[in-house]
């Protein structure tokens, strides 16, 4: 067992773990930040997408080691205090989830590219979406929801 | 009195303040409570068995009870419209919770109508409570109108209400439900709704409308609760190695080195799997990685499923007749009497649900094995306390179950092993709390898949054109799983037959997202669109003659010929086909797709459809499924396959078991929704099958080829276009 102290979402979390244990176990069952969601295990399905440092990153993969030097780790709980942020909005507007176990995933993705390029083509999100997996089929309106997110945010609404 | 079947009652009970009331129907008297003492709360339930739809508080809002599953399907907002409707409830002040998982409360009519069921399979949700919701909500109206009648002194036939409010229009009178709580007073006898009593179509306003699903804001926040995020003081965690061989039976070599683990707790031997406890679910994991297992032959050794069709081919030739599922005239003398007999075999390979939550369920037993508590996302059973009675030996009061949102049902999770499971860790590790959790590679290789099958159809077409008989031989493991979904109720074929030719291989099999109808569906419309060809009718046409005595069904192709705008010539490179699917609502499907004809991949990029599901209560919700019915129809026919090597699955996680992602959805998937006033129809399982069918006899037109066998991967593209 280490200790570790990790910034997750502006706060300081300290937890005793093994070496190895993953960032997701950490989140999940140590800290009880549940809304990043478990799935594959191996980095394929992208449930699991988080923020580190402002990039997408699959918690699943992550040695809990590796980011408990001061990286900035955002999940779906840090995005907003009440479902305002434009993409939380634009996921509601286009009444995007169904079953929801990968939305968490969907939305941190999605995030992340709409900061780094607000106003991204149909190809341009599809290709970066194409990492989280959602057996639903909702990426209709995912593609919808993210397409009304860029519109919100380059129009400053 | 029955005490203990107000267990779960007084819980949420507890968890609210203010004034309740509840109102029963199934043919129980219903009470009130009508107060905010907690103490005379307690003392009301002690008194009354209690059924409850809603509680209302004295600021005015109102909690609606969900009985069914939510899985993505929108129950959690369908059902509570439904009885809003005919409370004529204010929607802006109602909450939703799942109900108490006890059928003879919150039971549906089951495939028996004298039955009861709590049970979210085969899209019967909306079909099942339609008038079970509205005649509660009428009944909870009628309380509330007879209290008021009571309070002011007028007769109840006087009285009105909307959104809400109660009206007196001759002395101007206005009273809000809130504010009516502490004037609640029982009737002596509740009248009992009929169907005509209730409102009709017209009179609607909020069925039919886009009513926001009501948990949709807890599935972008991260805060919607599946049970894999149940945490509680104390907890343990279970895993199992269950191998990749169903039906062996493991022998554990090196039991002594697992339990010297600093945290493990304890190894729990199944006939099928071991075992083990950790204290975390990092340690559990890692520990599963080192059991040194020795596993048994099983039914399934010695299985190869891709070379299975050549068996399967043979038992469709043989004589002898197999379990017949439809008979409806006489094929036989129809084939006789044929100008033209035509025939084909159909195939696909097995499917797995991979549902983005993996299986998992948390269960405490308390310390004298008396009572249990069970967190889990189900999509319940035929016994609403999934089995854990009967393996703890306890009476199903003493069980709680908390049904949690599903990441994912599909099927998968109307089969209770996982919660079983979990159950017996439990019960040896109690009194502490247990989840279990599958990991990925256990849920694809102890997966319970739809079944691999073979489809022969022989169709008889007379001078005319006309298809006289139509003869359908079901050959796979599973039954029902395979032989569903062949019927044709919807086409004018005098003579039909329906069979199944049975075989099995030890391999688990489970109802999978349109059961039967997928492959059935894809067979027979393929027929249809040779059939077609060869008599050089469009396959539009065929269709149309066929439905011409099922005007709802032609209702469907007519509106989707026109909005896919059929009669048009495609863009070069790129073909149309059509697929009819009737599962309960009815749905035509048309989609335009290209192939690379180097790579074998297809692209499917648009899919129009037009369904008739009665009544729809939730029109965008409608739509949604339609979308997710076809891209997990895509998935399926595109990518997805499970295959058998000597019993041993080969499939283990998404690297090798591939979904369809977003770079391969279409441009547009459109839905028209046909009008009606006919009972509301489930859609979950309507656009599914229709994928198949359509791409096959799309990818005809575009190549002349014909693909017979599921799923149209890549290489199995290349091969029929080069062949």
């Amino acid at each position: 067992m280490a200790k570790y102290r990790l910034n997750i979402n502006t706060k300081k979390f300290d937890v005793e773990v093994d070496k190895g244990t993953s960032l997701l176990w950490v989140l999940r069952e140590h800290l009880g930040l549940t809304g990043t969601k478990y799935g594959c295990g191996i980095a394929q399905c992208g449930t699991c997408t988080l923020h580190i440092d402002g990039k997408p990153m699959q918690a699943c993969i992550l040695s809990v080691e590796n980011y408990a030097n001061g990286q900035k780790i955002t999940t779906i709980e840090g995005l907003s205090e009440d479902c305002s942020h434009p993409v939380q909005k634009a996921w509601i507007e286009a009444q995007a989830p169904q079953c929801g176990y990968c939305q968490s995933g969907q939305i941190m993705q999605a995030v992340a590219l709409l900061e780094e390029n607000p106003n991204p083509t149909r190809e341009e999100i599809k290709s970066h979406m194409n990492s989280v997996l959602c057996r639903c089929g909702t990426y209709m309106r995912i593609l919808d929801a993210i397409e009304l997110a860029s519109k919100n945010i380059t129009e400053g609404v | 009195m029955n005490v203990d079947k107000s267990i779960s009652r007084r819980k949420f009970l507890k968890s609210s303040s203010g004034a309740l009331l509840f109102v029963g129907a199934s043919g129980l008297l219903p009470m009130v409570v009508s107060c905010s003492n907690e103490k005379e709360i307690q003392k009301q339930l002690k008194k009354h068995q209690l059924t409850a739809w809603v509680q209302i508080s004295e600021d005015g809002h109102i909690t609606i009870y969900n009985p069914a599953a939510e899985m993505g399907q929108g129950s959690m907002t369908a059902l509570p419209v439904l009885f809003a409707e005919e409370m004529d409830a204010d929607w802006s002040k109602v909450q939703v919770e799942f109900s108490p998982q006890e059928t003879e409360i919150y039971g549906s009519p089951g495939w028996n109508p004298t039955t009861k069921l709590m049970f979210t399979v085969g899209s019967r949700t909306t079909n099942s409570y339609y008038n079970v919701m509205r005649k509660a909500g009428a009944q909870a109206r009628f309380v509330l109108l007879y209290s008021t009648a009571s309070y002011w002194q007028v007769p109840i036939s006087e009285l009105q209400v909307s959104n809400s409010i109660v009206i007196h229009d001759k002395t101007n009178k206005k009273i809000s439900f809130g504010d009516l709580v502490p004037f609640l007073v029982m009737p002596e006898t509740l009248p009992e709704f009929t169907n005509e009593q209730l409102k009709i179509s017209k009179d609607f306003k909020l069925i039919g409308t886009d009513v926001p699903r009501t948990e949709i804001p807890s599935k972008v926040d991260g805060s919607a609760q599946f049970a894999i995020d149940v945490r509680l003081p104390s907890m343990v965690y279970g895993v199992l190695e269950r191998g990749k061989l169903h039906g062996s039976q493991p022998t554990l070599l090196n039991e002594a080195e697992i339990l010297a683990h600093e945290g493990v707790l304890k190894i729990i031997k199944f006939d099928y799997a071991i075992g083990l406890i950790a204290k975390t679910l990092e340690l559990a994991l890692a520990t599963k990685k080192l059991l040194k297992i020795d596993w048994s032959d099983s039914p399934a050794t010695g299985y190869n499923s891709q070379e299975i069709y050549a068996t399967y081919e043979a038992m469709a030739a043989n004589d002898d007749k197999g379990k017949v599922k439809i008979e409806i005239g006489n094929v036989d003398l129809a084939r006789q009497t044929a100008d033209k007999v035509y025939s084909a075999d159909f195939k696909n390979d097995y499917v797995y649900h991979a549902q983005m939550e993996p299986l998992n369920a948390v269960v405490q037993v308390s310390a004298d094995l008396k009572n249990a508590e069970v967190w889990v996302g189900s999509q319940q059973g035929p016994d609403a306390k999934l089995g854990v009675p009967d393996l703890l030996g306890i009476p199903p009061e003493n069980v709680n179950v908390h049904l949690q949102y599903l990441g994912g049902g599909f099927g998968r999770r109307s089969m209770n092993d996982f919660v079983e499971e979990c159950t017996l860790l439990a019960k040896e590790i109690a009194p502490l709390p247990i989840k279990l959790i599958w990991t990925r590679e256990d849920d694809v290789t102890y997966g319970a898949y739809r079944p691999l099958s073979l489809q022969r159809i022989k169709a008889s077409v007379d001078k005319q054109g006309t298809i006289t008989g139509f003869a359908h031989s079901v050959v796979g493991d599973g039954g029902n799983l395979v032989a569903s979904g062949a019927r044709n109720d919807h086409y004018d074929i005098p003579n039909q037959f329906v069979e199944w030719r049975g075989d099995s291989h030890g391999v688990r099999l489970k109802h999978w997202r349109g059961v039967g109808h997928g492959p059935n569906k894809f067979a027979i419309e393929c027929m249809l669109d040779e059939i077609a060809y060869e008599q050089q009718v469009d396959p539009a046409n065929l269709r149309r003659k066929l439905m011409a005595k099922s005007s709802r069904a032609l209702a469907t192709l007519e509106k989707v010929l026109e909005l896919s705008h059929w009669n048009k010539p495609t863009t070069k490179g790129r073909a149309k086909g059509i697929s009819f699917v009737e599962h309960g609502s009815l749905g035509t499907g048309i989609c335009e797709i290209s192939v690379d004809v180097n790579t074998g991949k297809i692209s499917v990029h648009h899919f129009w459809i037009a369904l008739d599901a009665g009544v729809i209560v939730q029109p965008d919700n409608v739509k949604a499924q339609m979308e997710g019915g076809i891209i997990m129809g895509m998935s399926s026919v595109l990518n997805e396959q499970i295959t058998v090597v000597n019993g041993v699955i080969q499939q283990t996680n998404y690297h090798d078991y591939p979904l369809l992602r977003m770079q391969d959805i279409p441009d547009s998937i459109e839905t028209t929704l046909i009008s009606s006033s006919e009972v509301p129809q489930g859609v979950g399982e309507t656009a599914t099958p229709m994928v198949a069918g359509a791409i096959a006899n799309a990818f005809f037109s575009l190549t002349g080829k014909r693909l017979r066998h599921l799923p149209f991967t890549p290489d199995r593209v290349l091969e029929v276009l080069n062949s």
